[in-house]
C-alpha cells in the first residue's frame, strides 16, 4: 500500500511523465489499442434521497418521471440501431417508483436488444442482486461517492443513502452472488483527492483479491454542475485527475478504468493512453434522454456531447479500436 | 519432405497462430494475417458480433484460415462449453479455443476446469485446444479427455515476458505424444524462435504482434523466427543443456567389432 501512496503523492511534472510511460505501457499490454463503449439510459429520477451533489435530490423542485415500459422498448431501438451493445440503466434512489420488479421489467427489454446490461440503480440487498442477475443482469455500476465517513454523512443528509457501511459492502454483495462485472469509484471534488484515490483504488484490490473470477473496474467522475448548490467542494484538477488514473493503472495493471462524458472531449482524448479502457458516447443524464427531448429532469450537465459515430471516428484517428461488444449472455 | 502440422485433419503449414484481440483497427488484422501466411487464428467469440451492420472481426480473416473461436470471459468448464455451443451456432465451426480464467489478476487458465470442458466439447465432435497452465499431469489428462493438442502458457497474457515457463514446456513435449503449443506471454520473435527450438508444434502470439508499433511488419518477423526455430530443431541444435545427444556415427561401434 505504500506503493499506491508514492504514485498519488505530490510529484513534479517530469515524474508524471515518467508515470504516463509506465501507465501506457501497461495499458497496451493488458487492454491493447482497444476501448470498449456503452451509454447510460436513464429510467427514473424520482428520490428518496437528499444528496445535496445530485441534480435528483429529493428537495429539488424538478419535474419527476419514470420510462413507460412501451418508452423503455423506444430507447432501445434507438440505441441498438445506433450500435450500442452494452447498456447501464440508472434510476433515481426511489424504491416505491422503481421498484426491482420494475427494473426486472425493463432487463427484459433491453436483453431484446442488448448484449450486456448493467445496473446503476439504489443499493440492494444480496437478495435482491441475485435476482437481478437471474433476470440478466451483468455488470454493477455503484459509487460510494466518499470514502469519508464524515463528508458522507455530511453530503446525504437524510435518507437510505445515508447508511455508509449498507452501501460500501454492496459490491462485495453483488459479487458473492456472481455479478460479472463491477466498476467502483468516489465522486471526485467532495473530499481530498487524494484521499478519495487511494481508497478506491484500495477498495478495487480487495474486491479483486476476494473475488478474482469477476472483472473489477473503477471510474473517476469528477463533480460537474447540477440543479442545487453545493458549499466545500474540492477542485480537482485535470492533472490529479491523470495522476489517479495512472496510479490506478500502475498498482492494478488489469483493473479496468472508465472515462464518462462528465469530462471534456479534448481531456478523454489527452487521457486515453494513460489507462482508460471504458468510454461512454451519446450520453444524456435525463430520463428518457434518448428518445425525448428534455432537459429540465437531468442529473448534471455533461460535457463530451458527441454522438456514437464521433467518438468512433476520434478513437480510430487516435489509433484505437472501438469495441461496442465485449459480452454476450451466455 | 514437406513438415507439416496436423491438428484436427488439417495440414498447417505456417507454425505462427494468430490471436486478434488488441489491435487498434479490425482491418490490420487481414494486412497481419496475410503477410505472416497465418493459418490458425483465433477470436474471441465475446467481440463477435454477426448481427451488427458495424463491420465484424470475421469479415477480416482470409478464407483459407481455420477460425479458432475462443472462450474468453469464461470462468468455469460450463460457461466455456456455452461459449463453444454459441460459437459452432454462429457459424464458427468445431475449431474451439478453451480458455478458463477464474482469476482477473494474473490471467492464469484453471486447469481442473479445462479439463471438464474438454472432454465434454471433445464428446460432441469439437476440435480442442485448450490453453493451460504448463503441468505434465494436467496436459496428460487433457489429452485423454481428447484435447488435440495442448496449449500450456509461456508467460502470462499480455507479459510479454518470454518462455519463463520452459522447463515445464521442455517435459510436456517430451513426454506427451499430442502436439505442444505455447500460447501467451511471448514478447518478440525470439522467444518464439525459443520456443520452437525446443520442440513446441506451433506458438500463438497476439500482444506482441497487436500493439507494436508496425504489427504487419511484427507479424512478419514472428513468422520468420518460428520458421527458423522449426528448422533448428529439425537439424537438432547443438545447443541445450543436456549432454544425451545422438552422434552422427556411433562412439561405441567398435565394441562390437
Amino acid at each position: 500500500m505504500m506503493d499506491l501512496a508514492a504514485l498519488l503523492a505530490p510529484l513534479t511534472n517530469s515524474h508524471l511523465e515518467e508515470m504516463a510511460s509506465v501507465a501506457q505501457q501497461l495499458t497496451l499490454r493488458h487492454f491493447g489499442r482497444a476501448i470498449q463503449l456503452y451509454t447510460p439510459m436513464y429510467l427514473s429520477n424520482f428520490c428518496d434521497n437528499h444528496c445535496i451533489y445530485c441534480g435528483f435530490n429529493k428537495g429539488n423542485d424538478i419535474e419527476r418521471k419514470r420510462l413507460t415500459l412501451e418508452q423503455v422498448r423506444k430507447e432501445a431501438v434507438f440505441l441498438s440501431e445506433k450500435g450500442f451493445q452494452h447498456i447501464l440503466i440508472l434510476t433515481g434512489s426511489s424504491r416505491s417508483e422503481s421498484p426491482i420488479s420494475y427494473i426486472i421489467q425493463c432487463v427484459k427489454i433491453l436483453k431484446e436488444y442488448f448484449a450486456s446490461v448493467s445496473i446503476e440503480i439504489y443499493v440492494l440487498t444480496s437478495q435482491e442482486y441475485k435476482t437481478l442477475i437471474d433476470a440478466g443482469v451483468d455488470g454493477l455500476t455503484i459509487y460510494q461517492e466518499t470514502y469519508d465517513r464524515e463528508v458522507y454523512r455530511r453530503v446525504h443528509p437524510k435518507g437510505p443513502k445515508s447508511d455508509y457501511q449498507f452501501r460500501l459492502e454492496a459490491p462485495e454483495r453483488a459479487l458473492s452472488c456472481g455479478m460479472r462485472f463491477v466498476n467502483i469509484g468516489a465522486l471526485l471534488g467532495l473530499s481530498d483527492w487524494r484521499k478519495e484515490a487511494f481508497a478506491t483504488i484500495t477498495h478495487a484490490k480487495c474486491l479483486q483479491d476476494k473475488y478474482p473470477e469477476s472483472e473489477i473496474s473503477i471510474s473517476v467522475p469528477r463533480l460537474r454542475p447540477y440543479k442545487g448548490k453545493l458549499e466545500n467542494t474540492v477542485k480537482v484538477h485535470d492533472s490529479d485527475l491523470a495522476q489517479m488514473i495512472m496510479a490506478c493503472r500502475i498498482f492494478l495493471p488489469r483493473v479496468g478504468v472508465t472515462l464518462s462524458t462528465r469530462e471534456s472531449a479534448k481531456f478523454r482524448e489527452n487521457v486515453l493512453p494513460l489507462g482508460v479502457t471504458r468510454m461512454s458516447a451519446n450520453s444524456t443524464t435525463a430520463v428518457g434522454g434518448h428518445t425525448i427531448k428534455d432537459d429540465a429532469s437531468s442529473q448534471f450537465e455533461i460535457s463530451d456531447q458527441r454522438n456514437l459515430t464521433e467518438i468512433k471516428q476520434m478513437l480510430t484517428a487516435k489509433g484505437y479500436q472501438p469495441v461496442l461488444k465485449d459480452w454476450m449472455p451466455i | 519432405m514437406q513438415d507439416l502440422l496436423i491438428i484436427g485433419g488439417r495440414e498447417i503449414k505456417n507454425r505462427l497462430f494468430i490471436g486478434t484481440g488488441k489491435f487498434s483497427r479490425k482491418s490490420l488484422i487481414k494486412d497481419v494475417l496475410d503477410k505472416a501466411k497465418t493459418d490458425i487464428v483465433t477470436v474471441a467469440l465475446r467481440r463477435v458480433d454477426i448481427d451488427s451492420s458495424d463491420e465484424n472481426v470475421l469479415d477480416f480473416i482470409p478464407e483459407n484460415c481455420q477460425i479458432m473461436p475462443n472462450t474468453s470471459g469464461a470462468r468455469n468448464a460450463d460457461e466455456a462449453i456455452r461459449i463453444a455451443r454459441l460459437a459452432k451456432a454462429s457459424g464458427c465451426g468445431n475449431w474451439v479455443k478453451i480458455e478458463i480464467i477464474s482469476d482477473n489478476k494474473y490471467l492464469l487458465p484453471d486447469n481442473q476446469e479445462t479439463i471438464k470442458a474438454t472432454k465434454v466439447l471433445a464428446g460432441e465432435g469439437f476440435v480442442v485446444l485448450p490453453y493451460m497452465t504448463p503441468d505434465l499431469y494436467a496436459g496428460c489428462r487433457l489429452v485423454e479427455a481428447g484435447a488435440a493438442c495442448v496449449m500450456p502458457l509461456g508467460s502470462p497474457i499480455g507479459s510479454g515476458r518470454g518462455i519463463k515457463t520452459k522447463e515445464l514446456v521442455q517435459i510436456m513435449i517430451d513426454e506427451i505424444k499430442a502436439p505442444i503449443i505455447v500460447d501467451a506471454g511471448l514478447g518478440m520473435p525470439s522467444d518464439a524462435a525459443e520456443c520452437m527450438e525446443m520442440g513446441c508444434a506451433a506458438v500463438l502470439v497476439n500482444t506482441a504482434i497487436a500493439i507494436a508499433k508496425n504489427p504487419v511488419s511484427m507479424a512478419d518477423a514472428f513468422s520468420q523466427a518460428v520458421a527458423a526455430g522449426r528448422k533448428a530443431y529439425l537439424a537438432s541444435t547443438a545447443k541445450g543443456d543436456t549432454l544425451i545427444g545422438k552422434a552422427s556415427s556411433p562412439l561405441t561401434g567398435f565394441l562390437n567389432e
